[in-house]
Parts: C-alpha cells; sequence; structure tokens
C-alpha cells in the first residue's frame, strides 16, 4: 500500500488548517452560508436534508486495517454509529455536526487520508477494480497509476473550477470490475511491445443523459499519461457548456462535437502539453510502485479446504475469488444482509473488518463500487476462521453479484436530491428474494437503485435498474433492463410506465419468471433479455 | 484590505483594457480583457505588443480564465496578467500557479487571509509556469523530468 511521505503528510495537514480556519469564520458569522458552500463543497461537507454529510476519500478504494478502524472509530464518535460506503468506493457520514468536520479531518490526517475532492466542480477520487494486483488476468497493477493521478490532481490549480465534476477510474483487466467506461475518463492498461500504457476513454457517465465513453486513444506510455489528460481535462475546461448544469459533464461536450472532432482537439493540445515538461519522471512511478509490490506471501501452502460445514461452502462458492498466488484467495465481504441498508456498515463491524485485515490479510482491505468489502490477501487455511468471525458480526451474507446484492444510493431517506427512497425498495426486493436457493438459481444478476435521475445508484447500468421518481408528490419507480457497467457495458432501457414501491417489486419478480422461462443453459439474466429482448419481458409486467 | 495585488516589480498597467474583438482589429491598443468563453489563442499573434491581460471572472466558479492564463504565460507572455471580478482568497493560490500576477477583486480581500492563503501550502504537485519545483522533482533532484 501507498504510504505518505513527508509531502503527501504536510499537504493533508495543511488543508486540515485551511478547513479549519474556513469553518471557524462560518461558524463566527464573517462567512455566509453561500460564501462558505463552495469552500465546504470542496471538502466533501455536504449540507443533506436532516445533517451534514461528510464524503471521505478512499484513493481507489484501497485502505489498511488502521484506516479502517479510524473510520469505524470517527463513526462511533462523531456519527451514529455507522458509515455508508458509496459506488465511488469513498466513505460517507450521514450525521455529523459542522463543528466537529476539522477534527474530523484532522484525525483522519493520522492515518494518511482526507476528503479532499470528494466534492466540487473538480477531480474526484481516482476509482479502480477492487481485485487490482490480486487477479491473475492484470497487465499491471492499475493503483501505482491511480495514485500517480492522485497526486496530479490534488489541488490542480487549472482544474479546480471544471464546469461539472470529473471521476477518473484506471484498471488493467479484461474483466472490468470498476464499471471503467461509465466515467468521465477511463484508462485501461495495456501491453505493447512489452511496454505498460493506457488505452482512454473519455465521455462516459451516468446521470440524466447516460453514456458508455467511447476510446479515443489506443496507447499512452506511462511518462506522457500526465501531459496527454492535461490536455483532455484543457479542453474540457474551455469548451465544456457551462450555461446549463445537467449539460456541463465532458460526455455532453463529446458527444455535441463529437468523438472525432473531440480527439482533434485533444490531440493537438496534448502536442503542445508534450512540450512542458508536465511528466513525472519515471522513477517516480516506480517510487510509487515499489509500495505496491506484493507482500511476502507464503509458499507451499495447501489449496485443500474443508467444505463439510454446509453453510461455509456456500459462503465459499459465493464470496471467494480467486487469487494470483497458490494458497491463497479473495474474500468479498457483503454489506448487503437481506434486512440492512445496503453499503451500510456500523463501526462494531469497521473494526472487525480491520482486524482481520491485520490478523489475515497483509493488512490490507479494499472497498467496491458496488459497495461490499474485499480481504485481498487471504490463505485459504484462514477462511473457515474468518467465516464464522463474518458469521458472528453478520457480516457473511453469501450473495455476491446475485439479486440482493443491490446497490443503492442513499435516497430520500438522507438526500437533499432524491426524489424516492431507495432504502425501503432495496429492503423489500431483498426480503422477496432472500430465499438462498432461489437467489442462487437466478445467478448473476445485478440491480441497482437511484432515487433521482443523478443515477448515484448506478441505476442505466443495472441488469435490472430502478430509478425513483416524483410522480405528482408520490414516488414512482421506473424500471431499465439490460444495463452492465462491465466489460460488456451498456444502458439499460425502460420497460414503460412507472410503478408504486410495492408494485417495482412484483414486476421485478415477473422479470425473472420470464427469465427463468426462457434461459437456455449457462446464459445469466443479461444474457437472455439480449437475446430475446425487451418484448417477452414487457408482456409479462403490463399484459 | 487589499482592493489590488500585484506581484510583478515596478508599477501596474493603468490603461484601460479593451475587448478581445476591439483589440484584434485595431493596432494600437496595449492591454486587453478576455472575458470566459473567449479564446486566449487569438492574443498570441500579438504578445509582443500587450502589456497587460486582463481575466475577467463574472463568478469564481468559471473556471475557463485558469486557461486562458496558463495558455498565455506558456506561449511565453510575459506582461501584466490581472485576474478582476469575482476573485476570492481561496483562489489566490491557483490563480498565482496559473500564472496570474496582478489581482483586481470586485470586493476587497483581507490581507491576513491572503497572507495565510499564501504560505500554508509549502509544496505542489503539478508543474506549472510558474516556476515551483513540484513534489515529484524534489523527490527525483537527480533525473530530468519529460
Amino acid at each position: 500500500m501507498y504510504r505518505y511521505d513527508s509531502y503527501d503528510q504536510s499537504i493533508v495537514d495543511a488543508r486540515v488548517e485551511e478547513f479549519r480556519d474556513q469553518t471557524q469564520r462560518r461558524l463566527a458569522g464573517a462567512l455566509t452560508e453561500d460564501q462558505f458552500k463552495p469552500l465546504r463543497l470542496m471538502n466533501g461537507l455536504y449540507l443533506q436534508l436532516h445533517a451534514y454529510m461528510l464524503r471521505v476519500a478512499i484513493p481507489y478504494g484501497t485502505l489498511s486495517g488502521t484506516q479502517m478502524r479510524k473510520l469505524g472509530e470517527i463513526a462511533g464518535k462523531y456519527d451514529k454509529g455507522y458509515a455508508h460506503f458509496t459506488t465511488r468506493q469513498n466513505l460517507q457520514y450521514n450525521w455529523i455536526k459542522l463543528a466537529d468536520a476539522p477534527d474530523i479531518l484532522a484525525e483522519l490526517a493520522t492515518v494518511e487520508m482526507h476528503a479532499i475532492q470528494t466534492s466540487g466542480n473538480c477531480i474526484r477520487n481516482i476509482s479502480s477494480d477492487q481485485y487490482a494486483g490480486v487477479s491473475a488476468d492484470e497487465v499491471a497493477d492499475p493503483r501505482p497509476w491511480a495514485e500517480l493521478l492522485r497526486q496530479w490532481s490534488s489541488f490542480h490549480p487549472e482544474f479546480t473550477y471544471l464546469p461539472r465534476k470529473f471521476k477518473i477510474a484506471v484498471i488493467a483487466s479484461d474483466d472490468d470490475r470498476a464499471a471503467m467506461r461509465l466515467h468521465d475518463i477511463g484508462l485501461k492498461l495495456v501491453e505493447r511491445d512489452g511496454v505498460v500504457g493506457a488505452e482512454v476513454y473519455a465521455g462516459g457517465g451516468m446521470g440524466r443523459t447516460p453514456m458508455v465513453a467511447p476510446l479515443i486513444r489506443d496507447f499512452v506510455a506511462e511518462d506522457e499519461i500526465i501531459s496527454y489528460l492535461e490536455a483532455c481535462l484543457r479542453v474540457y475546461n474551455r469548451y465544456g457548456r457551462r450555461d446549463n448544469k445537467y449539460k456541463a459533464r465532458i460526455k455532453i461536450l463529446v458527444h455535441e462535437i463529437g468523438v472525432e472532432e473531440y480527439k482533434r482537439q485533444v490531440e493537438e493540445e496534448f502536442a503542445h502539453m508534450r512540450t512542458l515538461g508536465l511528466n513525472p519522471p519515471v522513477e517516480e512511478l516506480a517510487r510509487i510502485r515499489a509500495f505496491f509490490a506484493p507482500p511476502a506471501y507464503e509458499t507451499d501452502l495447501s489449496d485443500t479446504i474443508d467444505r463439510s460445514d454446509r453453510a461455509f461452502a456456500l459462503w465459499l462458492d459465493r464470496q471467494v475469488a480467486a487469487h494470483k498466488a497458490p494458497g491463497y484467495a479473495i474474500v468479498n465481504i457483503s454489506l448487503k444482509p437481506i434486512d440492512g441498508i445496503p453499503g451500510d456498515a456500523s463501526a462494531e463491524q469497521m473494526a472487525l473488518v480491520a482486524d482481520l485485515a491485520e490478523s489475515y490479510s497483509f493488512d490490507e482491505l479494499r472497498v467496491t463500487h458496488a459497495q461490499n468489502l474485499v480481504l485481498p490477501h487471504v490463505q485459504k487455511a484462514d477462511l473457515f476462521a474468518i467465516w464464522q468471525k463474518l458469521v458472528a458480526a453478520g457480516l457473511a451474507e453469501a450473495n455476491l453479484d446475485l439479486i440482493t446484492d443491490i446497490i443503492a444510493c442513499p435516497g430520500l431517506d438522507y438526500c437533499a436530491l432524491a426524489n424516492a427512497r431507495s432504502i425501503p425498495l432495496a429492503q423489500k426486493i431483498a426480503a422477496r428474494f432472500a430465499d438462498a436457493e432461489r437467489q442462487a438459481d437466478l445467478g448473476e444478476l445485478k440491480l441497482k437503485i437511484s432515487g433521482c435521475i443523478n443515477a448515484c445508484g448506478h441505476h442505466h447500468a443495472g441488469h435490472i435498474g430502478i430509478l425513483g421518481v416524483d410522480r405528482r408528490g408520490v414516488e414512482n419507480f421506473q424500471l431499465l433492463l439490460g444495463g452492465s457497467g462491465a466489460e460488456d457495458a451498456s444502458l439499460g432501457q425502460i420497460t414503460g410506465p412507472g410503478f408504486s414501491e410495492d408494485g417495482v417489486v412484483d414486476a421485478i419478480e415477473k422479470v425473472t419468471d420470464i427469465y427463468l422461462a426462457e434461459r437456455t443453459d449457462g446464459e445469466r439474466f443479461l444474457d437472455t433479455y439480449r437475446r430475446i429482448g425487451m418484448t417477452p419481458f414487457k408482456e409479462a409486467i403490463y399484459g | 484590505m487589499v482592493e489590488f495585488l500585484s506581484f510583478r516589480d515596478g508599477e501596474s498597467t493603468q490603461e484601460p483594457a479593451v475587448t478581445v474583438e476591439a483589440f484584434t482589429g485595431q493596432s494600437n491598443a496595449t492591454a486587453v480583457r478576455i472575458e470566459p468563453g473567449e479564446d486566449a489563442r487569438e492574443l498570441l499573434p500579438h504578445l509582443d505588443r500587450i502589456s497587460l491581460v486582463e481575466v475577467n471572472f463574472p463568478g469564481f466558479g468559471d473556471g475557463r480564465g485558469y486557461s486562458a492564463a496558463r495558455i498565455l504565460r506558456e506561449a511565453g507572455y510575459q506582461g501584466e496578467l490581472r485576474a478582476v471580478g469575482d476573485v476570492l482568497v481561496d483562489q489566490i493560490v491557483a490563480m498565482r500557479r496559473c500564472g496570474f500576477d496582478s489581482f483586481h477583486p470586485a470586493k476587497a480581500l483581507d490581507d491576513a487571509a491572503v497572507d495565510r492563503a499564501l504560505t500554508r501550502y509549502a509544496d505542489v504537485y503539478q508543474k506549472t509556469i510558474d516556476g515551483r519545483a513540484p513534489i515529484w522533482a524534489k523527490r527525483h533532484p537527480e533525473t530530468q523530468n519529460g
């Protein structure tokens, strides 16, 4: 894992003091809320329906046990004893007092964490693959690139007042676990003639105008990635729309001027940028890469696992993924208990997960964009002991990528933008499909709920997506089918008129019944939908 | 309170700035004002006769002026580069890094707050045209960057 040096630490410490100064000016009345708003927003502090919400960056979703323990302590000390993991691998506290925010940031800084640029029209936290460094099929660990970009984007002087927020993801596998092409810029590391570089995708996103990002360059070498991204951002900063916040994301610019024209402008700017010496030397990426060297795996470990406990075997088959090192495994910890809130974890659960990371996973954890957690390096011999501890903590749900592994935004229970409540709906759906055999029979089925058109719950990318809208003062839920945020990225299509909360649960059941009736061997829900199209589903729902 | 802030040696240009359209259409003006959405590159053929470029920020949230400033400095412009309009203390550092060397904010700034802002961050992560060595250069003093 990356560790701060004195430069990194002093920047984060300075930010804490700056924000303390700004907050004190606000509390003393020297700043009005209007003046304070842009300052707090640059630091992830939102005023929500009931309280302040603080969003903490978890760069590329990687953190240590110490960091997770601190996040849990803060949840206990300053919040109501829990916190929420988001679709951008970050963490949100929902019940924060403004006067406490500087102290929270100071506590975060002691464990090399911050909330810098977790909101505002700037480059946000860089996201990545939760299996980075441990999956066998990656070209290289994408996290050193992500850390290079974290530093480059922190307080970038030219790109802090962009037309709109800007999200970057970096992956390095053909399997896309980070929804890379639904980001403003997505990088996929590839190898060419023995050299690692990046394919660059630009103009993806969700919100009210979802787009899958097109490829704009098939290779950028590591010693030019910064100048290339500066070119991408400069074209966007200069020409992205500022007249309408709903048309201000880069996807609209790329769409309106066309991919070819955007590429042409970027190449022209890049030709200029690459002469300016903006790129760190390759030694800098090498320095960062050394932090992500594989841990000291033990050798000659057995791959045999005792499967005699049936519940353990079910969990094993669902939650544990292949690790590149013999004798090791990747453990996915579900934050989607049937009666829980998707992505929420209690302070006690966070402390337990921190312990598990320290005891069993080389002190490392990951957060996934599907709002779950990962222990990335676990000896297979330890899996049973880990499972028992997860069971005791209510963290052993075996539903990874199944219909109850629901992505949901906080919705109208918390969010000032929402039109509808996401959490109660997620709970109703989970309750309806709670039966383990039924879920397993349905197989991979990614269900995603957004409480408004801003699409924080990724409904466009759900195999089944749900969008909450306000219909004359009543919550109404639209149903979408056929989306994907993975390597086969696609956008879901709306089935037709929306439903009540109970109605949409019934409609989902009809949709899954059609799938079960129509599927051929090995077909996932998404595959069947793509083969037979919308019509049979529509007939079942509305017929 | 500070109504005008300059980091240049010597006097600031007093000549009133004309619009980009007026500037490119006439020969004798030496001060020009860029509005958001105007292309700073239109001025590049004329840099040798410009002593002042004002970049207007009608609202602090419109960041196009940061790109305009960097483009002018990257092209070698040495004259005064002034940020005017909704310029707040919290933006001064980023503006300095993009090449602005004078400020005429619509609302006067607090001197102490400006001083604190300018000294708060000892180091920077990015290379710009302001001449400050980025952190990566300090980490690798023996290498030349690309």
